[in-house]
């Protein structure tokens, strides 16, 4: 998902502690800020919300990439509102991730050094106007899928912040889908756009949820804590059963000639998407890694003379009202 | 030298006749550029018509271990519910 292969730290706490905070847990009595709980807990929540956080920002550059060529003023307009509201998704999800003692210039400093991942899906190009609504109905509807859950995880910042983040989801994959029912509705050219489009977001949108996690411990734990809720394979049919009606509707075709409908499971039989591209993607090697990291180096590095100078203007106000009382 | 902004509550009325509510926090060099922040990331959906920002490290928390000796005292006071008392319906309403 936004948050892929956080790995779960191991605790070495007082089992009475340990028991007690299960059980708060268990009773779905949200853990806050000042409360105790275990170091894994606390690590494990880290990584997995300053990925998410980490996720909101690089994913405004896929998008952003397009606001100047948007094709009418009005569509414009809306990318603009939409790649802003990932902005806050950013913000807001720091911010939970700060109550657990980490700084917001430690977080960033881990995201530019490579020290934290964010999804690989953003590592994908936006190549013409047609992936922009690819974006926001598939992309977007994959994120929906994996943070509706969340709302209810047993962190209490992390769920509120999960809270305020679907409350503003729904206009984005809506968006996606108007413009890219808009191409497929449209001329020859336009329709084959849409489906190529669709060819290329189809896969790296399965890979959001992760690898399949039926053996894995740290999913365990994390299902324990409530700071996962779902597996990744439920969510991932979850995802494609919701999808293919979509779709169909739009008159395009799913690049997977084995998704058929299975009348018994009551859900449609899809293709893995290929994990070693996904692992690839993960390392650095996607299409735009690279360029990733370095526009976010480029944003930092530029914008410091702006967070120093504004600082330097606060402290010196400061000092004179100080001065004058 | 620290040089990362420092952090700030926000708090916001959503409504006319609410009181404010704390909605989260954000870095800001200073209150006025906190607000006008605050705007940004908190109000673009027109959920508020007032905000307030505080400074984080000005806010002072009561700490969960106190929990036992704040709270409890005020659970064995039931009379201070106005469920306590039985009144007889002849007298209409009270
Ligand atoms: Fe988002
Ligand atoms: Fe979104």
């Amino acid at each position: 998902m936004y948050a892929q292969m956080v790995k779960s730290e191991a605790s070495n706490d007082d089992p009475e502690k340990l028991a007690e905070f299960q059980a708060r847990i268990d009773a779905d009595i949200k853990i806050e800020p000042k409360d105790w709980m275990p170091q894994g807990y606390r690590k494990t929540l880290i990584r997995q919300i300053g990925q998410h956080a980490h996720s909101e920002i690089v994913g405004q550059l896929p998008e952003g990439n397009w606001i100047t060529r948007a094709p009418t003023l009005e569509r414009k307009a809306i990318l603009l509102a939409k790649v802003q509201d990932e902005a806050g998704h950013g913000l807001y999800l720091y911010c939970a991730a700060e109550t657990l003692g980490v700084s917001r210039d430690e977080l960033t400093e881990m995201l530019l050094d490579g020290r934290m991942k964010y999804s690989s899906i953003f590592n994908y190009p936006t190549l013409n106007w047609a992936d922009i609504g690819a974006v926001g109905w598939l992309v977007d509807g994959a994120a929906i899928m994996n943070q509706v859950p969340l709302q209810r995880t047993s962190f209490g910042p992390y769920s509120r912040a999960m809270i305020r983040i679907c409350k503003e989801e729904s206009f984005h994959q809506r968006q996606g889908y108007d413009a890219i029912r808009k191409m497929a509705e449209g001329t020859p050219e336009q329709k084959k756009m849409a489906q190529d489009a669709m060819n290329r977001f189809w896969y790296p949108s399965l890979m959001m949820f992760g690898p399949s996690d039926k053996e894995s411990v740290h999913s365990a734990q994390s299902m324990a804590w409530k700071i996962k809720i779902n597996t990744n394979d439920e969510l991932r049919q979850k995802f494609v059963d919701q999808t293919v009606p979509q779709a169909e509707y739009l008159g395009l075709t799913i690049p997977d000639p084995d998704l058929k409908w299975n009348e018994e499971r009551g859900h449609y039989d899809f293709s893995e998407p290929d994990w070693s591209e996904f692992f690839d993607v993960i390392k650095g090697n996607g299409p735009c890694n690279v360029d990733r990291l370095a526009a976010r180096n480029k944003a930092w590095d530029d914008g410091k003379w702006v967070r120093d100078g504004l600082l330097a203007h606060a402290r010196k106000k400061k000092a004179g009202n100080l001065a004058a009382e | 030298m620290n040089t990362e902004w420092p952090l700030w509550e926000i708090f916001i009325r959503g409504q006319h006749g609410m009181s404010h509510r704390h909605v989260g926090s954000l870095h800001a060099p200073d209150a006025e550029m906190a607000i006008k922040n605050a705007r940004d990331v908190y109000t673009r959906r027109n959920e508020g018509v007032s905000i307030w920002v505080v400074e984080a490290n000005n806010i002072s928390a009561s700490s969960p271990s106190d929990k036992g000796p704040l709270y409890e005292p005020s659970e064995s006071k039931v009379y201070r519910h106005p469920t306590f008392f039985d009144i007889p319906d002849e007298v209409g309403a009270m």
